[in-house]
């Protein structure tokens, strides 16, 4: 079954580049929904069956361990696998981010295949026609 | 090596870094220079885009990147594959994003010997004719890369933070800059 995906980055850049990359990887994906903050990024999970999160660690509002952490902490959503894609290569935000139950994590800049490198396993392969 | 070549040759990297994997594009080393700023002076009148982060932690400071209007919509056509005519939401965005990888890579290289810093969210300004003023007296490390002749200019200083070493230096101001 083809999934969706969400991708959180406060820079709308970033999330153009990413949903570009995502729909060239060549994994089943539906449809790619976007959120600029870790609060927008919870409103979606609530109304969207939402199967990996792509998320940012430096956000306004709520950032990306925020976001991981309310999504690890409910029953519904702490199943959804969450990549951090982050400037933040310092080793507290990364420990942080696996501690609370981040599946990987890509630091920026990155390229289209670290994202597809951290898919695998994540995601099922298109099925070709 | 001091702490100045450290962050001028992490600039050096992680501005040829970002520009080839994001932009596919091969950026010739850049120039480094030294400039010894007093409190309160005003540059010189400034067109085209700069963008701000501040960095916080034991040190603390700010990164920035400047460049002409020109230059930021080229950044941001081979950032996003697209056109981009004129300087909109989009080329802001991308320069301010570009700014975050480069100032966020510096960072990480820093924090082996500084401890962990902080990085605020960016600022991006586009506007004619404006001036930067500095709050604080500081020495900035600037470098002035060339993509295909025009000036991409990447500055970043950092001081002591004063509550870490208010005791130990007397007060050192952390660099800021207004515009």
């Amino acid at each position: 079954m083809d999934s969706d995906v969400l991708v959180v980055d406060d820079s709308a850049a970033i999330r153009k580049i990413l949903t570009r990359v995502l729909r060239q990887t060549g994994m089943a994906i539906q449809t790619i929904h976007e959120a600029g903050d870790g609060q927008e990024a919870l409103a979606v999970v609530a109304q969207h069956r939402i199967d990996l999160v792509l998320s940012d660690i430096n956000m306004p509002k709520m950032d990306g361990l925020q976001l991981l952490a309310s999504l690890k902490a409910s029953p519904q959503w702490q199943e959804i696998p969450v990549v951090m894609i982050t400037t933040e290569g310092g080793e507290t935000k990364v420990a942080e981010a696996v501690r609370l139950g981040a599946a990987g994590y890509v630091r920026k800049p990155f390229t289209a295949d670290q994202i597809k490198e951290k898919l695998v396993g994540i995601l099922e392969p298109a099925v070709a026609l | 090596m001091n702490l100045y070549d450290t962050i001028a040759q992490s600039l050096i990297r992680s501005t040829s870094d970002v520009f080839s994997t994001m932009l596919a594009t091969e950026l010739p080393d850049g120039e480094v220079t030294v400039e010894e700023t007093v409190e309160g002076a005003t540059s010189e009148p400034n067109d085209g885009v700069v963008s701000f982060i501040g960095i916080a932690g034991s040190w603390a400071g700010t990164g920035s990147l400047s460049c002409s209007a020109a230059m930021a919509c080229r950044v941001c056509a081979a950032m996003l594959m697209t056109e981009a005519p004129s300087v909109n939401e989009d080329v802001l965005d991308a320069v301010a994003e570009i700014t975050n990888m480069i100032i966020g890579s510096v960072k990480t290289d820093l924090e082996t010997d500084l401890g962990p810093l902080g990085l605020s969210i960016p600022t991006v300004v586009f506007g004619r004719n404006f001036k930067t003023r500095s709050a604080a007296a500081a020495e900035w490390i600037h470098v002035r890369f060339f993509w295909d002749g025009e000036p991409l200019r990447i500055k970043m200083c950092l001081a002591p933070s004063e509550k870490a070493h208010a005791v130990h230096h007397g007060g050192n101001s952390a660099c800021a800059l207004e515009v």
